[in-house]
């Protein structure tokens, strides 16, 4: 029918042309990073300060952990930002990545009911928090979805000597985000390894819900393990075309720079009376010994 | 609420409204005929056409997003569109899971129209688009649903809206991607002010959508 | 005697095989008024498309004006014929849409003579009902008006008042009879009812299983058939 040609051509046409219509825009860094990095708020406050700079636009795109360095992988991003030691090492191994720098560390803690079923609080490590919850069989909520939280969840158990499925009962396993799952241990009484940035910023809407393990803050959590280091990571541009490899460059300086660490520092401090996430940039590193 | 919080929220309607508005346009441009061209052509390998379209009507959203992706990602056959992660990945994700139910219901609507008005248009001397003008005009009420249906599956899909659009904001943040966004960081009661919202701007739509089917035919025959 | 308007010759038809129309030899003079008759699934309805060159025959040649007919056929031919059919295919329209359907595909705009054959037609004071509030009655009669509107050189009808009541039958037989006085159209109308064949017919076509087995004057076919079953026919039997 010359009609129906006619009008397929012509959407066609409108299609590209309302697609290709844009605005001089500045240009465009595209930013992976994880979920909870993006819903703690930092990168909404420290980045204008960055676009200002250079005249740039950053997109932050926030998907779970896998997703971030899947992104990065098919050249998607043109840097990430994630917490996942392991697997940015592979990432760089691999080629994707130029190189590893960090950034900055948070912490993680144990949440769970104020009744505190298995008896966690005042233990020395994590690992016996976790053994505590399986031999008391308490609910736990794990995120299960293969992000840096559950991996580091999944070390802990591993430390403990452990290995529990959601056979059993009360360990379930989620496949969500770290607000829906805190949501759901509040709901459901249950105890969960959450960042402890998350658990600050959404603590008003999680009023079941009680640090048991972790202190109060950072300097007072017992267990090492459970500190959570974050790397920024440029992608390769030789392994993709587009990649916006100068600007990924300028962005990887100026966030390890000693005056964004400051301010990355001090992030957090009005709301929470504590900072949500730590510097440790080799620069500040250097700058304060 | 925050100073910008309004301004925000603007912005995520009206680019709610922009890229639904556009996937909509262009599958009702290209399933409209295309469903007249399924009810009234015979060619071989019509009816595993017809089952392809029937399947695609019941396509998970969150696939063809992912397929979407795979196909504007920067290792992908399109990526150097550089769509991916803009509104127009958003539109096109739209477009393709909106058109298989636009075409599947115009080509069943126009299918029940009776066939004897067919042979009767065409010896009273109609070519072609004349007799397809007339009988889409019958068939007027099943199009028209056939575009609500469309409408439909796409204003409020979300996992291809976030797998193609990043959910960035500013950029590609839309009411169905912004309640993801409230519920996940246990922002309730904003998700639900932005649900309402989307669900206002539904029925509006619809609303207009019935006032279509109902109104007298407003052009003459051709 | 003039030329022929239709002639087909040696015509048939069949779908998938089977053949469903079987026309020796058949013309059809210019300004005559054929009446087509025979038993159900007989083959008229086919006959009709054919003549409004709607379909083609599978076999053998039919002529136009002496031309044979292309096939698709070109928009200006089929533009000369016209059908109305036993249930009318109205759109859901005013009357006057419907009736000025014909013209408006033809790029012509509806002017006064449409009044006049909506009065001739008793349906003045339709003009503006929508088609679905219309009884099946004058439905038909609006099927007749749409099709005399775009003056067709010929008017083919497919049980034309099969489905109607006395009153209605008779305004468009009368319309039919109108036609055939003024000679300016060729009609061609099929039907099962032998009395209104004998009220409309110059000439009769008899057609059984598919095949043509009688064609004559009106006088010789009613008063003289060749064929027992069209003796049958004309004498008021079942035809089966």
């Amino acid at each position: 029918m010359l009609k129906a040609s006619k009008l397929l051509l012509l959407s066609l046409v409108v299609v590209l042309v309302l697609a290709g219509c844009a605005p001089a825009e500045p240009a465009v860094l595209r930013l992976a990073t994880t979920t909870s990095t993006a819903d703690s708020g930092l990168l909404e406050a420290i980045l204008p300060s960055f676009e200002e700079a250079f005249d740039a636009r950053v997109d932050v795109v926030a998907v779970g952990t896998g997703q971030a360095i899947e992104l990065g992988q098919n050249g998607d991003a043109d840097v990430i930002l994630v917490h996942a030691r392991a697997r940015e090492d592979e990432f760089v191994a691999a080629g994707f990545g130029l190189a590893r720098s960090d950034v900055m560390y948070n912490d993680f803690i144990v949440v769970g009911p104020d009744v505190d079923p298995a008896g966690i609080r005042g233990l020395a490590t994590a690992a016996e928090a976790f053994a505590a919850i399986a031999a008391a069989e308490a609910r736990f909520a794990s995120r299960g979805d293969d992000s840096g939280t559950h991996t580091k969840e999944l070390s802990i158990w591993t430390a403990a000597g452990l290995e529990p499925s959601p056979d059993q009962g009360w360990y379930l396993s989620l496949g969500q985000g770290m607000g829906e799952t805190l949501q759901f241990a509040n709901e459901s009484g249950a105890y969960t390894l959450a960042d402890r940035g998350t658990f600050l910023a959404q603590r008003d809407t999680l009023l079941d819900l009680m640090i048991l393990f972790g202190g109060e803050s950072i300097a007072e959590n017992p267990d090492a393990k459970l500190y959570n280091p974050y790397g920024v990571i440029p992608v390769n541009p030789e392994m993709h075309e587009g990649i916006q490899a100068e600007l990924a460059q300028h962005f990887v300086e100026w966030l390890t720079s000693v005056e964004t660490q400051e301010q990355i520092g001090s992030y957090g401090v009005d709301r929470f009376g504590q900072p949500l996430f730590y510097p440790d940039s080799e620069p500040y590193r250097q700058a304060h010994p | 609420m925050p100073e910008g919080f309004l301004a925000d929220l603007i912005e995520i309607v009206i680019l709610t409204i922009r890229v639904t508005g556009v996937a909509l346009a262009a599958a009702t441009l290209l399933g409209v005929p295309g469903g007249a061209l399924m009810a009234f052509s015979r060619f071989p390998g019509r009816r595993l056409l017809v089952a392809i379209i029937y399947t695609g009507m019941g396509l998970p959203p969150v696939v063809v997003g992912l397929v979407v992706y795979l196909v504007l990602s920067r290792s992908g056959p399109l990526g150097a569109l550089g769509w991916l992660f803009t509104p127009a990945a958003m539109t096109v994700a739209q477009t393709v899971i909106a058109l298989p139910l636009v075409i599947g219901l115009t080509m069943t609507g126009l299918e029940s129209v009776d066939p004897q008005l067919r042979l009767q248009l065409r010896a009273l001397g109609a070519d072609r688009r004349q007799e397809s003008w007339a009988l889409l005009g019958e068939a007027r009420s099943a199009v028209i649903a056939a575009v609500v249906a469309g409408f439909g599956g796409i204003i409020s899909e979300v996992g291809a809206a976030m797998l193609v659009g990043g959910n960035i904001e500013g950029q590609t943040r839309v009411l169905s991607t912004a309640i993801v966004l409230g519920t996940r960081m246990g922002e309730y009661s904003l998700a639900l002010v932005l649900g309402g919202i989307l669900l206002a701007l539904a029925f509006l739509v619809n609303i207009v959508f019935i006032r279509l089917q109902h109104r007298p035919p407003w052009w003459p025959g051709r | 005697m003039s030329a022929p308007l239709y002639e087909l010759r040696q015509v048939e038809v069949s779908y998938e095989g089977r053949r469903i129309l079987e026309v020796d030899q058949l013309a059809v003079q210019p300004g005559e008024t054929l009446v087509v008759v025979g038993p159900n699934g007989a083959g008229k309805s086919t006959l009709l498309r054919l003549l409004n060159f709607l379909e083609p025959p599978s076999g053998g040649t039919l002529l136009f004006r002496g031309e044979p007919a292309p096939h698709p056929a070109p928009l200006e031919l089929r533009r000369r014929v016209t059908t109305v059919f036993q249930r009318p295919a109205l759109l859901n329209r005013t009357v006057w849409d419907n009736v000025a359907y014909g013209l408006r595909v033809r790029g012509r705009v509806p002017a006064e003579p449409l009044c006049d054959l909506l009065r001739r037609l008793d349906l003045e004071g339709l003009a503006h009902a929508r088609a679905g509030s219309l009884s099946g009655g004058e439905a038909q009669r609006v099927a007749l008006a749409r099709a005399l509107a775009v003056e067709p050189e010929v008017l083919l009808l497919d049980e034309p008042t099969a489905n109607l009541d006395p009153y209605n039958l008779s305004v468009v037989e009368g319309m039919i009879q109108r036609l055939r006085a003024e000679g300016s159209c060729t009609l061609v109308v099929v039907t099962h009812n032998v009395f209104q064949a004998r009220r409309l017919a110059d000439r009769v076509a008899m057609l059984h299983g598919g095949r043509l087995i009688e064609a004559a004057a009106a006088a010789v076919f009613f008063d003289h058939p060749r064929d027992p079953r069209a003796a049958a026919f004309v004498r008021g039997e079942l035809v089966a």
